[in-house]
C-alpha cells in the first residue's frame, strides 16, 4: 500500500485543557434542549407519540431506547428544521419521508472510532486472541457496527495475530446508510492522526499507514481488509439471531437502549454465541445489572470482555 | 451536580472531604479530562471521603450515600432514577460536557436540583447551571477568586448571576445546609452494585 503521509507521533498531540477532544471530530454547541416553557411531562408525551408514529407507520422501533439521548436528538433535529415542538416534527416526518430518513439518521447513528478505547483492543490481543488460536475457524458479530470504523479495526487486529485467514467478521447495523458508508471504507483524513495513535497503543504491531491511502480528503482503507467481513443491515429490537457466532462485539450500542430492551438483546447474544463465547461490551456497559450475569465469566472486568459459561 | 474542569481535583477533594458520610443528597461530578483517562479520579476522591465514591456505569440506579463520577469520553444523562451514558458528540468540546448532564439533571429533578460550578479554564456548565436555575433549583458557583481557573465560574456567573457565590473552602458546609436531613424516599433504595 501507499504511504499517504508522514506518521504523526504519538506525542505530537495538542492538548488545551483537559477533557478537550482532540481530532475534528464533529462538537455541536447548540442547546439541544426543550425550550423552557416546556412542560417535561408534555414533553415526554410527545416524544412518546412521535416514537409510537415512527414505528406503526414506519416500523423502526425506537419506543425502548434510552429516553434522555432519544430527547437530545429529537431537539437538536427541531432546532436544525426551525421547528418549535415535538408534535411539529411528528407532524412533519410522518407525512414527509425524508425527514423521517434525517431523523432515522439522528437516532440511529453512533459516533465511533478506529481503535476506539486503544486498551480494549490491547485486552483483546492478550486475552481473547490466544483463545481464538484453539478455533479452525472463527466467527465474530460485529453488532452495531456504524459506519465500520471498529470493524476494520478488528480486522487489522486479526490480520496483525495471523487469524484473519481463519475469520469471518459479520457487521451489522440497523441503519441501511451507514452499513453502506461501512463498506465504501473510506475514513475522514483528518482523524487519521488520532486513529494512528489510537493504533499504537492499541498494541498495533506495524505502520498504521500500511492500511490506507489518502485520497483527496479521505483515507481509503485497504479492500484487503474485507475479504472476510460481510457488512448487512441488521435490528437488533425486532430481527433474530442469524448464526452461531464464537465472538460478539457490541460496543456502546446498549448504552441507547432502555433496560427491558438491554435485557432483550442480551438474551439474543447468549443464544448467539457458541459454548464459551466471547462477549465485549463498551468500557462502561456492565453485565452485573442483567438478568445474564450467572451466564457468564469475566476475562477482563476494565475492558468488559466476557466469556459465555452456561 | 458539580462541574468542573481545569484545577478540579484540588476542588473536589476539598468538597468531599467537607461532606459527612450521611449526606443525603446524591452526588454527581462531572470533571473534564483527557479521553483515555482511566478511573484514577473516583479513586482519587475516594482516599477523601466516607461516601462511597463509583465511576458511573450506564443505567446504574441513583441513590444518596454516592459520589457519581462521569467516565472519561462519554456524555453522562440523568434520567428517572438512573443513569444513561452517551457517546454522542462533544459538545464545545467537552465529552463529558456539564452542561449536557446538568441541563438533563434540571429537566428531570427541576427545583429539587442543586448545580454546582467549581474552577475551570473555558465556559462548559454555564448553560447547564442557567437550566438549573430557570427550573428552580438552586445554584452555586464557586467564588472565582478562589479558583485555580476562574473562566468558568465568571461565565457561569455571567448565565446566573443570582447565583450563590461561595468562596472554595465553605462550599461543602453550602451543601449541607441545604441538604434534607435524611435521604428523600427516591433516593433511600439500597445500591445494587458497589
Amino acid at each position: 500500500m501507499t504511504v499517504s503521509a508522514t506518521e504523526p507521533t504519538a506525542t505530537g498531540r495538542r492538548r488545551e485543557d483537559h477533557g478537550v477532544v482532540p481530532g475534528s471530530r464533529p462538537s455541536t454547541n447548540e442547546s439541544a434542549t426543550a425550550p423552557l416553557s416546556y412542560d417535561p411531562e408534555l414533553e415526554r408525551l410527545e416524544i412518546e407519540l412521535l416514537l409510537e408514529g415512527i414505528y406503526r407507520h414506519y416500523g423502526f422501533d425506537f419506543r425502548s431506547y434510552a429516553y434522555a439521548s432519544i430527547r437530545r436528538r429529537l431537539w437538536r433535529r427541531i432546532e436544525a428544521e426551525g421547528l418549535k415542538t415535538v408534535s411539529s416534527l411528528q407532524d412533519r416526518l410522518l407525512h414527509e419521508p425524508a425527514m423521517m430518513e434525517r431523523v432515522l439518521l439522528d437516532l440511529s447513528i453512533n459516533v465511533t472510532a478506529m481503535f476506539r478505547d486503544p486498551t480494549f483492543y490491547l485486552a483483546f490481543r492478550q486475552k481473547v486472541v490466544p483463545l481464538l488460536r484453539t478455533y479452525p475457524f472463527i466467527r465474530i458479530w460485529h453488532a452495531g457496527c456504524s459506519t465500520g470504523e471498529e470493524v476494520y479495526s478488528m480486522a487489522i487486529l486479526l490480520e496483525e495475530e495471523g487469524l484473519y485467514e481463519r475469520a469471518r467478521i459479520y457487521a451489522t447495523d440497523i441503519n441501511e446508510v451507514v452499513v453502506h458508508r461501512a463498506r465504501a471504507g473510506i475514513f475522514p483524513l483528518e482523524r487519521m492522526q488520532e486513529y494512528t495513535e489510537n493504533y499504537i497503543r492499541a498494541g498495533g504491531t506495524r505502520s498504521f499507514s500500511e492500511y490506507y491511502i489518502a485520497k483527496y480528503d479521505g483515507a481509503l482503507f485497504s479492500p484487503a481488509l474485507q475479504r472476510n467481513v460481510v457488512f448487512s443491515q441488521h435490528n437488533l429490537v425486532t430481527d433474530r439471531s442469524f448464526a452461531e457466532f464464537n465472538v460478539i462485539l457490541c460496543r456502546n450500542v446498549l448504552i441507547y437502549f432502555a433496560r427491558d430492551l438491554q435485557t432483550r438483546v442480551h438474551g439474543l447474544f447468549h443464544e448467539s454465541l457458541v459454548h464459551l463465547g466471547i462477549l465485549c461490551l463498551g468500557s462502561k456497559e456492565t453485565l452485573r445489572l442483567s438478568t445474564f450475569e450467572s451466564s457468564y465469566e469475566e476475562l477482563s472486568s476494565a475492558e468488559k470482555i466476557y466469556r459465555k459459561v452456561r | 451536580m458539580i462541574g468542573t474542569s481545569w484545577g478540579g481535583l484540588n476542588a473536589l477533594s476539598r468538597v468531599v472531604a467537607g461532606l459527612p458520610a450521611t449526606f443525603a443528597l446524591p452526588i454527581v461530578v462531572v470533571q473534564h479530562r483527557s479521553p483515555d483517562a482511566a478511573g484514577f479520579l473516583a479513586e482519587l476522591l475516594q482516599a477523601h471521603t466516607g461516601l462511597c465514591v463509583v465511576e458511573v456505569d450506564d443505567k446504574r440506579p441513583i441513590v444518596a450515600g454516592y459520589v457519581y463520577v462521569a467516565p472519561a469520553n462519554y456524555h453522562l444523562l440523568i434520567e428517572r432514577g438512573f443513569f444513561s451514558l452517551s457517546t454522542d458528540a462533544p459538545v464545545r468540546y467537552s465529552r463529558p460536557s456539564i452542561d449536557v448532564t446538568f441541563v438533563s439533571a434540571a429537566d428531570e429533578y427541576g427545583r429539587r436540583t442543586v448545580g454546582v460550578v467549581l474552577t475551570g479554564a473555558n465556559e462548559d456548565g454555564s448553560l447547564g447551571l442557567k437550566r438549573i436555575a430557570d427550573r428552580g433549583g438552586y445554584a452555586i458557583v464557586q467564588d472565582p477568586a478562589t479558583a485555580e481557573g476562574a473562566a468558568m465560574p465568571r461565565a457561569a456567573l455571567r448565565a446566573v448571576p443570582k447565583a450563590h457565590v461561595v468562596p472554595l473552602d465553605r462550599i461543602a458546609s453550602q451543601l449541607i445546609s441545604i441538604a434534607p436531613p435524611r435521604p428523600p424516599a427516591e433516593y433511600r433504595v439500597r445500591a445494587p452494585l458497589t
